[in-house]
């Protein structure tokens, strides 16, 4: 009797407020960004341009293209439809796997130039560009654990629709992680505006 | 479960896609012309475009009740209130 009181508003604020804390994370990371562009204007352009905009902005379709399945999936599953939302949520845990593969590759060619936290190159060029790497690595790295939770929690979500527990009447988990999901992806809208766009 | 929950149609949900797209393809476009100081603040508001088209229809915003709208406004000026005193003691000091 009680399973069948749900506070689906509640429910959903809750994850709203874990989400604001999740802003205010970020937040302060890019406030530090704001303030050393501020000091090192042209290090950072210098600094930007080592960035490939080609990965960056493919990441960037992967992860608008994944928000927008899960999007597609909760509305699935509300019209019935379980088998395409099924194939919805995984097609983005499938994407989220993509973004890791493509970021990992752009780590991996950093620490090829010696571009890494800590190291002996990172001490000879300007300070303002090992800021800004510095504070690339730590925003992308939070990002990409962010990815990997992510993913965890809509396999989650994916084994509770194919179970019956998230179902056409009751699917705040499936909303709760998409709702995760899209934060990953808005944040990396302002990463991709910061770290690769910048000239 | 409320009864008056809604749901956004595919096409909504599709078109919001192809938008966030087209967005994606303009503010790289802008950032390959040399603006000066405007190329970050145009970045800045094609991200603020998507974002609000994310939180909007992705993230059920538009339909939600106006608590909801509330809390994001109150988390969203608590935000801007924190980068704008840092950036008046940065850019003024």
């Amino acid at each position: 009797m009680s399973e069948h009181h749900k506070d689906y508003t509640g429910a959903k604020l809750g994850m709203w407020f874990f989400l604001f804390t999740e802003l205010m994370l970020f937040g302060g990371l890019f406030i530090l960004y704001a303030v050393y562009l501020k000091r090192y204007p042209k290090e950072f352009v210098t600094a930007g341009d080592q960035l490939s905009v080609v990965l960056g902005t493919t990441n960037t379709l992967v992860l608008l293209t994944s928000s927008f399945f899960v999007a597609m999936s909760i509305t699935a599953l509300q019209r019935g439809d379980k088998k395409f939302s099924l194939r919805l949520i995984g097609g983005t845990i499938a994407f989220a796997g993509v973004f890791l593969i493509i970021k990992y590759f752009e780590w991996t060619a950093k620490f090829h130039h010696g571009v890494y936290p800590g190291s002996p190159h990172m001490k000879e060029i300007a300070p303002g560009e090992s800021i800004f790497f510095s504070l690339y690595f730590i925003t992308t790295g939070l990002h990409g654990i962010h990815v990997i939770i992510g993913a965890l929690v809509l396999a989650w979500a994916m084994l509770g629709v194919k179970t019956g527990k998230v179902n056409g009447k009751d699917w705040i988990l499936l909303e709760n992680a998409g709702l995760y999901w899209h934060l990953v992806d808005l944040i990396w809208i302002y990463v991709f505006a910061l770290y690769y766009l910048v000239l | 479960m409320t009864k008056h929950e809604h749901i956004v149609s595919y096409k909504t949900i599709i078109t919001v896609w192809l938008l966030l797209l087209v967005l994606t393809g303009v503010t790289v476009g802008a950032s390959r012309i040399d603006l000066g100081a405007l190329n970050i603040w145009v970045a800045l508001g094609i991200a603020a475009t998507k974002s609000s088209l994310v939180i909007s229809i992705f993230m059920h915003m538009k339909y939600e009740s106006p608590v909801f709208k509330l809390f994001l406004l109150i988390a969203l000026s608590v935000l801007a209130i924190f980068v704008g005193l840092t950036l008046i003691d940065v850019l003024y000091r």
